[in-house]
């Protein structure tokens, strides 16, 4: 049977894990290539790196973590975060991405999207989707938001979801502004409303403060995949907790 | 010397990382030429059947995998390069395939249901194998292991003597693994399935 995914991501600063990741065994760390062994050994079912790298002067160095990360673990690794054009796609893939995510550029030019599901396949296209509750709408609608969650766009999030499976995207990876960082659980409905609109995978981000939260988001929200930062990079649990806990409340994960 | 087959379909870093990792001597060519001085063949593939096949071709490939494959030198398909070795292909329109192996690709049916979920298409992520024949890929690897998959077309094999392995996704069985004589493939990637897949390398490696 096909398993539910748990996703660890790391913010990845001009080469550097971001807020840490403080579990046993690590030398380093602000590695993300020894965070990522790390979470490989636990039994994640894929990485994340975000790049969160403010200068452009920088962005050569997430290539040499990615180059470094693919020589030492073999799982699907997804890099996003500042992913403009085909040439920025092509330098993460060779480095040894197996796919990118595309934010703020999808809104600037859906055709983006397009082209690039064209060049290297729809498999490697993740389409992020930061999303925020329009207040009081009826029935409940969400917008999408750019720029790291700062510049409103005027767009219906299902809508946009809908139109970037047609331009080809193999993957939604969707994040609610409002819960993101919050630890009280993932927008359910929202994670729902999406999953339901469309027949690509869609993996719930933003808002896991424990391992319920986690169920809710792949069970109520129908979402495939569950992305988490912080509960994994600090104390709370590891990715065998999480499975474990999924699978004796009969959702199917990789043990 | 393993060659993994260079036609511009897809990153083939991590399969090449992979073969590395375990000690072997590999290298990833766009010669077709290089493939008569290999002792193994990987021909990998992501995207779209057609453009995957159109490539091939084009490239020079054909001839040359023919005559490593009539030599009795061990050949491994990786996703869409499993796909190829088919008769043909419903993706995009209807392509030939290489016709190596009878049988077709045919899309994942649209809202297929299980536990009332309707299922996703493309099937990615981690499923589970259930091996049918000992093949020499699976020296070592445990029936029911989780493998990863990325993909929205499936082989419907004709002989079931061509399948070493099945997976299930909603209500469709669908070959995982194929194994006739030195032709060996795999609908999932070993290079992304840590230590099931690489096991899987290694048994081809060292065949």
């Amino acid at each position: 049977m096909l398993t539910k995914r748990i996703i660890p991501c790391l913010d990845v600063k001009d080469g550097r894990v971001v807020k840490g990741v403080n579990f046993v065994g690590l030398r380093d760390a602000g590695d993300p290539v020894e965070a990522a062994e790390a979470y490989s050994d636990q039994g994640a079912d894929e990485l994340t790196f975000l790049d969160i790298t403010a200068s452009s002067d920088n962005r050569g160095i997430i290539l040499d973590v990615v180059a470094k990360t693919a020589e030492r673990v073999f799982m699907p690794l997804t890099v996003g975060g500042g992913v403009r054009e085909i040439a920025d796609i092509r330098n993460l893939l060779n480095a040894g991405a197996d796919k990118v995510s595309i934010n703020t550029a999808a809104v600037q030019n859906p055709e983006f999207v397009r082209k690039a599901a064209e060049r290297f396949g729809s498999q490697c296209i993740v389409v992020a989707i930061d999303a925020r509750r329009v207040p009081c709408s009826q029935p409940q609608a969400w917008e999408v938001y750019t720029h790291g969650g700062r510049k409103e766009t005027g767009i219906d999030a299902i809508a946009w979801a809908q139109q970037m499976e047609r331009l080809g995207c193999g993957e939604i990876l969707l994040t609610s502004m409002d819960c993101d960082g919050t630890k009280d659980g993932y927008d359910i409905a929202l994670t729902r409303a999406v999953s339901d609109a469309v027949e690509i995978p869609v993996i719930a981000s933003g808002g896991v403060g424990n391992l319920e939260h986690i169920r809710e988001g792949l069970v109520e929200g129908g979402a495939s995949a569950a992305l988490a930062a912080s509960i994994f990079h600090f104390k709370e649990y590891t990715i065998a907790e999480c499975k474990e806990y999924l699978q004796q409340r009969g959702v199917p994960a990789r043990i | 010397m393993i060659n993994v087959i260079d036609y511009e379909m897809g990153n083939l870093r991590s399969v090449e990382k992979a073969f590395e990792r375990l000690g072997f001597e590999v290298r990833v060519s766009a010669d077709p030429k290089d493939i008569e001085t290999a002792d193994k063949v990987v021909l990998p593939g992501v995207g779209a059947f057609r453009d995957c096949i159109h490539h091939f071709r084009d490239g020079g490939f054909v001839e040359p995998l023919l005559a490593h494959i009539d030599a009795g030198k061990p050949l491994l398909g990786i996703c869409v390069g499993m796909q190829m070795l088919f008769d043909e292909s419903e993706e995009f329109g209807r392509h030939q395939g290489l016709g190596l192996i009878p049988g077709k690709v045919v899309r994942f049916p649209s809202g297929m249901v299980e536990n009332n979920e309707r299922l996703k298409v493309p099937h990615m992520g981690w499923n589970n194998i259930n091996i049918q024949q000992q093949s020499p890929l699976f020296v070592g690897t445990e029936d029911q292991s989780f493998v990863y998959f990325v993909h929205s077309y499936y082989c419907d094999a004709e002989n079931h003597s061509d399948i070493a392995a099945s997976c299930r996704y909603g209500d469709i069985d669908f070959c995982a693994s194929l194994w006739r004589d030195n032709i060996m493939a795999t609908q999932f990637h070993p290079e992304k399935s840590q230590a099931v897949g690489l096991n899987i390398f290694k048994n081809f490696g060292e065949l």
